[in-house]
């Protein structure tokens, strides 16, 4: 059993001692997953880190007991910590791809890992490895074992991390983020596996994760971290049902159900600008409406990229990313793309504005045909009224660049104000627009935290006057609250300025919060489209039942 | 505070490392002498005038017949060796500093056009560095410089040695310029910033030079200052090797090649300084260079 109590851990800095996380207290009973749930920067790998005795240097543990059992985990020397490492407490992280050594086969980690942890033959180790991998749940283990960790697939992959951090018998498991890297369906397999884990071989589990959903599904019991802090603790269903602290409240009215359309998010406004700064914007944008309500319709859109090349003589078949689809994006409506990684969303997005080439069917912009690709002359005027906001918005925006010079950059390029003067002063009643402070256009993008880097980036794409708006996973890399925030914000700009979104996502709840209509895309086909709430409600391809079954769901009653 | 004290990071660094403040001083000496050596130095080596047989081979002022008046000694000449070191750094600087120039501007253009179009211009651009790389920079000055000695008529041959010179040096170095250039440019092209500029319809130089160089400016910089070590190197081998400047305008490299008759015979001095000058230089600015990478890299820290 761990047992974590007033635990804080400084980093010191130029500045004095930094706490990453203070006065922090938990325990895990064997076979309990203990769900860790908080923003970006709240702490939570920390805790982990702290745990297993990996803190990064030159963070240390400053103050409080942390018990494994009856080994105090403070106490030890570097010799015993390390065989407590692996022998009592395992690691699940991320990213499969980089946990596994990528020149040795599953067998040969598998092998090494047990015996350095026991003492054991060869052929016992093997036999173990086998038996292990097969528990584990996969087939043909004796044979798979021999593959090397590319020969697996994602969620195989996973699976053979986890068969190593269980090979030694732990008493506990230190998952950070274990499925966050993971399409749905795989993501549901992996949480089923942890889940059996504990159950059968009585492990603990500390379940660190940013993902509201996998708490729910999985999770004993939970902690909320803020700033360092465990705001609240208790039993899954108590917690995240009936919230006490106010910010478990604000986090659980963040997180998008899958199950029913909200108007809007209830979130607090980020900033409360003045109202009034905004107009000079918004006028300018009501005036741009020369063209009316733009739809976008796409048929047949084949995209093919060339397949590495095998032999010399022969090209190979190419890879389809896009296989004839067929979309129709009403005039201002929002369309929602909704499929696993890999299954071409981006590439319809990248096509649509001509950074990629399609090989046959036809691209509608209202009337006119858009022209593909690099056919696609620098001065076409699809150039301007489509527009897009990225996913990442610390790459999206040029880190060299003033916001104002960012902001004013389609100003002038497209020939919208003359006078800089007066496109200095439209950036920043932009900026008020999107819900940040005017003065920002001094500032360079660094200064900003991702969520506001999101809005400045919504900002470009307005100051445009587009028509079409391609949104390409634009909250994934936010957190739940600051996601909530930016979808209000782009629900409000929609129906304020009647564009038409399409709007790209992997996470089906987004999805149905904002858009009217929703398509379902796998392996470059379109598996299915329709009215959202019919979608959602009735699916009808069998893809479409199985992704919305997977995506982990809280029980209806916990939402208030 | 915090703010402040991040903006200036790299100075924050700069005055807790020993070794980049050492080095920068022993550089800023350097070129501070070098660019006001006709006002400092003790006479004009260029300037048959200005000095007398008659005061050669005196060896520096803490030896044995010495004449205090020249610090470290006088060649076979009688030039004080202080003025044709400051004389002769000059020359090597202004050699190094334009070679470099041309070097970065030939090499990050192509290089940000290699990696913005990629493709049959990158290929192209790549092989011709490949085989530039194969060239020894000696065989690239002996060819630039038999090309010049051929077509250049003799009257300006003279005059023109420099100029050969900076340009073989250039020659040779821009390959990494180019490659460098290249590499930083493929990582930002992926970034989302550059594809909205492309979207946006903006013109590639605009995108390559406004958009793009901005940011992959960090690596490039700390190539300038290797390279301007390896400029002056290879200026100096150049002209040890006799390719390079005559011994009537000597730079460091023509220095050495002229101590090289005395290392046998007593004289030391005269081939000891300039050489220990020379490194002094090229290794203060090579710790710089360092110095400046583990800034702009902070997963070197």
């Amino acid at each position: 059993m761990l047992l974590i109590k007033d635990l804080t851990v400084k980093f010191p800095s130029r500045f004095g001692d930094f706490s990453a996380i203070e006065d922090v207290d938990m325990t895990i009973k064997p076979g309990e997953i203990h769900g860790l749930v908080g923003e970006s920067g709240a702490g939570k790998s920390t805790v982990g880190a702290a745990v297993i005795g990996l803190l990064q240097s030159p963070g240390y543990v400053a103050n409080g007991t942390l018990t494994l059992g009856d080994t105090d985990l403070r106490k030890l020397t570097p010799t015993q910590a390390h065989e407590i490492r692996g022998n009592r407490i395992s690691m699940i992280f991320q990213d499969p791809q980089t946990s596994l050594n990528p020149l040795m086969t599953i067998e040969d980690q598998l092998i090494e890992t047990i015996q350095s942890h026991s003492d054991v033959s060869e052929s016992a180790a093997r036999k173990r490895a086998v038996d292990l991998l097969e528990e584990i749940g996969i087939k043909n283990a004796a044979q798979r074992i021999k593959a090397y960790p590319h020969q697996f697939s994602g969620g195989m992959r996973q699976r053979a991390v986890i068969a190593l951090a269980v090979s030694t018998d732990p008493e506990l498991i230190i998952a950070d983020e274990p499925t966050t890297a993971l399409d749905v369906a795989v993501q549901s397999q992996v949480l089923e596996l942890i889940q059996r884990l504990a159950k059968e071989r009585q492990i603990a589990f500390m379940l660190i994760t940013h993902d509201i959903g996998v708490i729910a599904q999985v999770a004993d019991r939970v902690s909320v971290m803020r700033k360092g802090r465990v705001i609240e603790t208790g039993v899954t269903a108590q917690v995240l049902g009936k919230p006490q602290h106010l910010y478990t409240q604000a986090l659980m009215d963040a997180v998008p159900p899958l199950d029913r359309k909200m108007g809007r998010f209830r979130v607090p406004d980020a900033d409360d600008t003045a109202p009034t700064l905004g107009d000079i914007a918004e006028n300018w944008l009501l005036e741009g409406q020369q063209h009316d309500l733009t739809g976008m319709s796409l048929q047949n859109l084949t995209v093919q990229f060339a397949a590495p090349r095998a032999s010399l003589f022969r090209k190979p078949p190419p890879y389809v990313a896009l296989d004839k689809v067929t979309l129709n994006i009403k005039p201002g409506s929002i369309m929602g793309l909704v499929g696993e990684s890999g299954s071409g969303k981006s590439t319809l997005a990248k096509a649509i504005t001509g950074l990629v080439t399609p090989s046959s069917g036809t691209m509608m912009l209202g009337d006119t045909a858009l022209p593909f690709g690099k056919s696609r002359s620098r001065h076409h005027p699809s150039r301007q009224l489509i527009q897009m906001v990225f996913q990442d918005p610390y790459s999206s925006l040029n880190s060299r660049h003033r916001i104002g010079d960012i902001l004013t950059e389609p100003l002038w390029f497209y020939g919208f104000v003359k006078d800089a003067e007066e496109r200095e002063k439209l950036a920043a009643s932009m900026l008020a627009l999107v819900g940040m402070q005017p003065d920002a256009v001094t500032k360079y993008p660094h200064q900003f935290s991702g969520g506001q880097r999101q809005r400045i980036a919504v900002a470009r794409a307005l100051l445009a006057r587009p028509r079409f708006l391609i949104c390409d996973e634009p909250t994934s890399a936010l957190d739940v609250s600051i996601q909530a925030e930016i979808l209000n914000l782009l629900k409000d700009l929609q129906t304020k300025f009647g564009l038409t979104i399409l709007f790209i996502s992997h996470n089906l709840a987004v999805v149905r919060q904002m858009a009217d209509d929703t398509a379902v895309l796998r392996n470059g086909k379109i598996e299915e489209v329709g009215e959202t709430h019919a979608v959602y409600t009735s699916p009808q391809a069998d893809y479409t039942k199985s992704l919305l079954d997977l995506t982990p769901v809280m029980p209806t009653s916990w939402q208030t | 505070m915090i703010d402040f004290v991040k903006k200036y990071e790299g100075l924050w660094l700069f005055v807790h490392s020993p070794a980049a403040i050492v080095a920068a001083i022993v550089a800023a000496v350097i070129l501070l002498g070098a660019v006001f050596a006709p006002w400092i130095a003790l006479v004009n080596p260029y300037d048959l005038a200005s000095f007398s047989l008659f005061d050669g081979l005196l060896p520096p002022a803490w030896l044995d017949g010495a004449n205090p008046k020249y610090l470290l000694g006088t060649d076979d000449q009688g030039r004080d060796m202080i003025s044709s070191i400051l004389y002769g750094a000059r020359l090597s600087l202004v050699i190094g500093l334009s070679a470099l120039t041309i070097a970065a501007v030939l090499g990050v253009g192509l290089g940000l056009a290699a990696g913005y179009y990629g493709g049959r211009f990158d290929a192209v651009v790549m092989r011709i560095a490949d085989v530039q790389l194969a060239l020894p920079a000696i065989l690239t000055a002996l060819l630039i410089d038999g090309i010049a000695r051929g077509i250049l008529p003799a009257a300006i041959q003279q005059d023109l040695r420099v100029a050969v010179l900076t340009l073989a040096i250039a020659l040779s170095l821009w390959v990494n310029f180019a490659r460098t250039a290249r590499a930083s440019t493929f990582v930002q092209m992926n970034k989302e910033y550059v594809q909205a500029a492309i979207m946006m319809g903006q013109h590639p130089l605009r995108v390559m030079f406004v958009h793009i160089l901005p940011n992959i400016l960090g690596p490039l910089l700390v190539i300038m200052t290797v390279d301007l070590a390896s400029a002056i190197l290879l200026e100096a081998t150049l002209s040890f090797l006799g390719i390079g400047l005559p011994a009537d305008s000597p730079s460091l490299g023509t220095l050495i090649r002229i101590g090289m008759q005395f290392l046998l015979s007593g004289e030391w001095w005269i081939l000891w300084i300039p050489t220990l000058f020379l490194v002094m230089l090229v290794v203060s600015i090579n710790i710089l260079g360092d110095f400046l990478r583990d800034v702009f890299n902070p997963r070197l820290r």
